[in-house]
């Protein structure tokens, strides 16, 4: 505990309500006259529907009404990019969680109690349950209207496959496969929703975009988006997972609303969450990868096919990621990469922390160990000389020269720090004298920022500074538990110099500020606190043009200073609450609206080039660990991170990104699968589906590196995914170090040979 | 339906249960206490925990009827009448982030504290391994405790 954190002086807004437990989370709130509403599934994974029966469940005690596909007014289909998921089955059962039909009741009980009066009559198809097989000819189609099960396809061609495989003294081929895994957020979904008397249909849920919601919602009723207002409470995680299916379950119960004229509350088990929340895609990864004898490597070729399940959800994107990441943060002069998101039968995959960028890292990290071994070279040496540094251009054509490339920088702390060479000496390598294996391994990552050539990027914020100067703050930014408010506030007041204390955050409503997308991506601090940062100059320029003549100076010689504006020789001095004050009087409102673009990215779907992402973000993660070669078991010793997030704005939340993202990323190392067999989601809840409990954890170091990024307007970068992309990896590779077994498989499971396990690891280590 | 009476967060309070009925769902739904949290409803995570008589309990897993005549305390009731020692550190050192598990967490942490006022790693570790975290990765929860532990005096 030496190294433990003791002078934590950790600051968030919401911090009072959380520790005493009156913060409202969505199932918290409670409206007169409310109904409860359940959704029904079906017993089938893929069927046509003949008829659904909803007469019995009618009848039932409490029923007050059972919503089917034929009470939606507005559009039936849905989908972020392709309209393949239909808000409630109509014509077909394509997965396990499809929803036939929702029933409203006076209690949550009564309507889960009429759940086996709904009767689907149905006639079973084949499914196709592997995304290979989904590949073939003759497949079952998921989507006939589609026309085949490839959701999407990218590719990258980048220099000459040929000539590098002639230039390379060394191939290596190896496939790694990652499991499918759960958000598993504390809160499952839960959405409440009233008809107002203006008309408006008011949302309150548990979900990680305000505005997809409204747009899913405003779809479904039929409505322009301006009669839908979704207003953001407290939120228990989301991770990515809170996107598509938790503006479904707000779109259904706001639907159970406008048929009924009462509000309606829709809150989800566990069970249900699990069987229809969209995952983590599972990937299969092929690479072949050449290198000279100086460890250069000459070329990469990979394949990846991504099961994308029933639904396209944002696979498309998902997947474009991995294929600009193809391999990893590395140059490499020859590419040809081959990216598959694939329809099958199974639960459908989605947004989850670190999107595309998990599954590839792992892949990749232990290959180029894997390389590194095969040409006799250490593998930090091995990452050296490959990595990309200032001014490199990435496998898209991307040169990095518009920021601090920090790779290096990253890699030499995270090595220092955990006194990698030593310890490496120390491994194990299957040999030891009791059970225990030692090793420990390192893996590290570059990320491309915020959405990229993904889609628009853009994000808003309004301050609006009342007349005794306290000051109402608001963007386009959810806050899904990560901090976002605080860091809004604190940008706000850094750039306004004044006190935090004025500053209130105001509950968002989609009513107020414009559309600033998805708080995804690891965009929150970078889009949004961008926007505050030049809407608080744009104030300040206002003010500064309407007090300059009562500081005998210039506007743009006025200083804001501690709550104080000057003149630039601070003869004459103004407070805060005295210039707006005057402002008010002088007819002028102290408000500002400020948008932050992002900068101009590019992509060639054809070639796979482009100017990807507007900046990047560097990171190593180590961590020590013991394998039991009795039991199976990995202990993990510690765990440590260093990331460059450009700057951090607020240090003890940002460290608790950093904790929260490698514990994430342990989980997916040594645990978490969420098993589907005969296409249904074999786990029911928490008991069979185990994310890492505290005694799973060990002590944990955050190393913050700031390189302060040019094109951000408040120099930070961002944090949430980057990392939870690469502890797995590292885990492997420690895993490896301990055993002298590579484990290509996500999540890595220990199996010792029962028999002559020396001979064995012996054997493998050479 | 039977009436049952027991203390709640210093109350004397009386409601209808029926037999069925968990102490969460009367928790939440008849008594207006809404700290406890429903994660799994099967005991496993751990945001529903309240002390019965000191002890911490799942919620989820207790029939209402069960508390009969005893005193039941949630977080509600722990925050008053100012802040513990322990949800102060729990600010000061970041130790939730979504909340959502902050209730249960807290509560647990309290009980062993109440019971060791000197834990040290592994024993917060077990004391703390039937609450779930998704945010924190459980260390910002630790230093908090020991904190709390550290200022006490031995």
């Amino acid at each position: 505990m030496k190294t433990m954190n003791s002078k934590s002086t950790a600051w968030r807004n919401d911090a009072y309500a959380k520790v005493t437990g009156i913060a409202k989370y969505t199932d918290d709130l409670k409206m007169l006259n409310c109904l409860h509403a359940v959704p029904v599934y079906s017993d089938y994974v893929s069927a046509k529907i003949i008829s659904i029966e909803t007469d019995k469940a009618m009848k039932q005690p409490g029923v007050v009404k059972v919503v089917t596909y034929k009470d939606v007014p507005g559009n039936l289909q849905f989908g972020q990019i392709i309209k393949d998921y239909s808000i409630f089955a109509h014509d077909r059962i394509r997965t396990c969680g499809d929803v036939i039909a929702v029933i409203v009741a006076i209690s949550r009980q009564q309507a889960i109690d009429a759940i086996p009066f709904v009767k689907l009559v149905a006639e079973e198809l084949p499914a196709v349950l592997d995304a290979e097989e989904a590949l073939k000819e003759g497949s079952p189609l998921v989507h006939e209207s589609h026309g085949s099960n490839i959701a999407n396809y990218h590719c990258v061609r980048t220099g000459d496959i040929a000539k590098g495989e002639k230039e390379a003294d060394i191939i290596i081929e190896q496939e790694f496969t990652t499991s499918r895994i759960e958000h598993a957020y504390m809160e499952p979904e839960s959405a409440l929703c009233w008809q107002r008397p203006d008309g408006v249909m008011e949302v309150f849920g548990s979900m990680q975009h305000p505005f997809s919601t409204r747009r899913f919602v405003a779809s479904t009723l039929g409505k322009p988006l301006s009669d839908v207002e979704v207003k953001t409470v407290p939120m228990g995680g989301g991770f990515g997972g809170k996107d598509d299916t938790a503006a479904i379950v707000c779109a259904r119960t706001a639907l159970c609303s406008m048929m009924t004229k009462r509000p309606v509350k829709m809150t989800y088990s566990r069970e249900w969450s699990m069987r229809e929340s969209y995952k983590r895609h599972p990937y299969k990864i092929q690479y072949r990868m050449g290198l000279k004898n100086d460890g250069k490597i000459t070329f990469v070729k990979v394949r990846m096919v991504a099961d994308g399940g029933a639904y396209c959800s944002v696979t498309p994107w998902v997947t474009w990621r991995s294929t600009v990441q193809c391999c990893g943060p590395y140059e490499v002069p020859n590419v040809h990469c081959d990216v598959y998101g694939v329809y099958t039968n199974n639960i459908y995959c989605g947004a989850m922390r670190g999107f595309g960028s998990p599954q590839v890292n792992f892949a990749i990290e232990q290959l180029i160990e894997m390389a590194a071994e095969k040409l006799g070279l250490d593998e930090i040496e091995m990452r050296r000389r490959n990595m990309v540094h200032q001014g490199s251009i990435t496998v898209t054509g991307q040169k990095l020269d518009m920021h601090t490339v920090s790779l290096e920088q990253v890699l030499d702390i995270v090595v220092k720090e955990s006194d990698y060479l030593n310890k490496k000496q120390k491994c194990s390598f299957g040999k030891s004298e009791n059970d225990q294996l030692y090793g420990i391994g390192l893996a590290i990552s570059y990320r491309g920022m915020s959405l990229g050539a993904e889609g628009t990027d853009f994000n808003s914020a309004i301050i609006n500074v009342q007349p005794d100067g306290s000051i109402l703050l608001e963007t386009g930014v959810h806050e899904n538990g990560q901090g976002s408010e605080s860091a809004m506030i604190l940008l706000c007041a850094e750039h306004l110099s004044v006190s935090k204390d004025r500053i209130r955050y105001r509950q968002p409503s989609t009513s107020n500020i414009p559309d600033g997308g998805t708080t995804v991506a690891s965009r929150g601090t970078l889009l949004g606190g961008g926007a505050v940062v030049n809407a608080a100059k744009q104030l300040r320029e206002h003010i500064a043009r309407v007090i300059a003549p009562d500081l005998k100076c210039k506007a743009e010689d006025v200083i804001f200073e501690n709550e104080i504006l000057y003149d630039k020789d601070k003869k004459h001095k103004i407070s805060f609450n005295e210039a707006i004050r005057l402002m008010y009087s002088r007819q002028e409102y102290p408000y500002s609206f400020g948008v932050f673009q992002a900068p101009q990215v590019s992509w060639d779907e054809h070639t796979g080039q482009g100017n990807a992402y507007f900046t990047w973000v560097y990171a190593c993660q180590a961590v020590e660990l013991k394998v039991n070669a009795k039991t199976e078991q990995i202990t993990l010793l510690n765990m440590i991170a260093a990331h460059d997030v450009g700057k951090a704005v607020n240090p003890e939340l940002l460290k608790g990104q950093f904790y929260g993202g490698m514990a994430m990323g342990a989980g997916y190392g040594i645990l978490e699968k969420c098993d589907v067999k005969n296409g249904k989601v074999v786990p029911t809840n928490l008991h069979q589906y185990r994310i890492l409990r505290s005694t799973d954890l060990p002590e944990m170091t955050a190393i913050i590196v700031e390189n302060y990024d040019p094109v951000s307007p408040s120099g930070a970068k961002g944090i949430g995914e980057p990392t939870n992309e690469i502890m797995a990896p590292a885990i492997a590779n420690a895993v490896y170090h301990a055993t002298g077994k590579r484990y290509p498989d996500q999540p890595v499971k220990i199996i010792v040979e029962r028999r002559d396990t020396e001979a064995q690891s012996h054997g493998e280590k050479k | 339906m039977a009436k049952i009476k027991f203390i709640l967060n210093n109350e004397m309070r009386t409601v209808d249960v029926e037999p069925n009925e968990t102490l969460l769902d009367v928790l939440r739904d008849k008594m207006g206490v809404k700290s406890p949290k429903c994660g799994c409803d099967r005991g496993d995570c751990g945001a529903c925990a309240v002390m019965i008589d000191g002890k911490s309990v799942r919620s989820c897993l207790v029939f209402a009827i069960e508390v009969n005549g005893q005193e039941v305390t949630t977080l509600e009731g722990i925050s008053q009448p100012k802040l513990t020692k322990l949800q102060e550190a729990f600010i000061q050192f970041n130790s939730f982030q979504c909340g959502y598990c902050a209730p249960g967490v807290i509560i647990s942490a309290t009980e062993l504290l109440n019971n060791n006022p000197h834990p040290d790693l592994e024993e917060i570790k077990e004391a703390l391994s039937g609450n779930l975290c998704r945010c924190t990765g459980y260390q910002p929860i630790f230093e908090a405790i020991m904190d709390v532990s550290r200022k006490r005096k031995k």
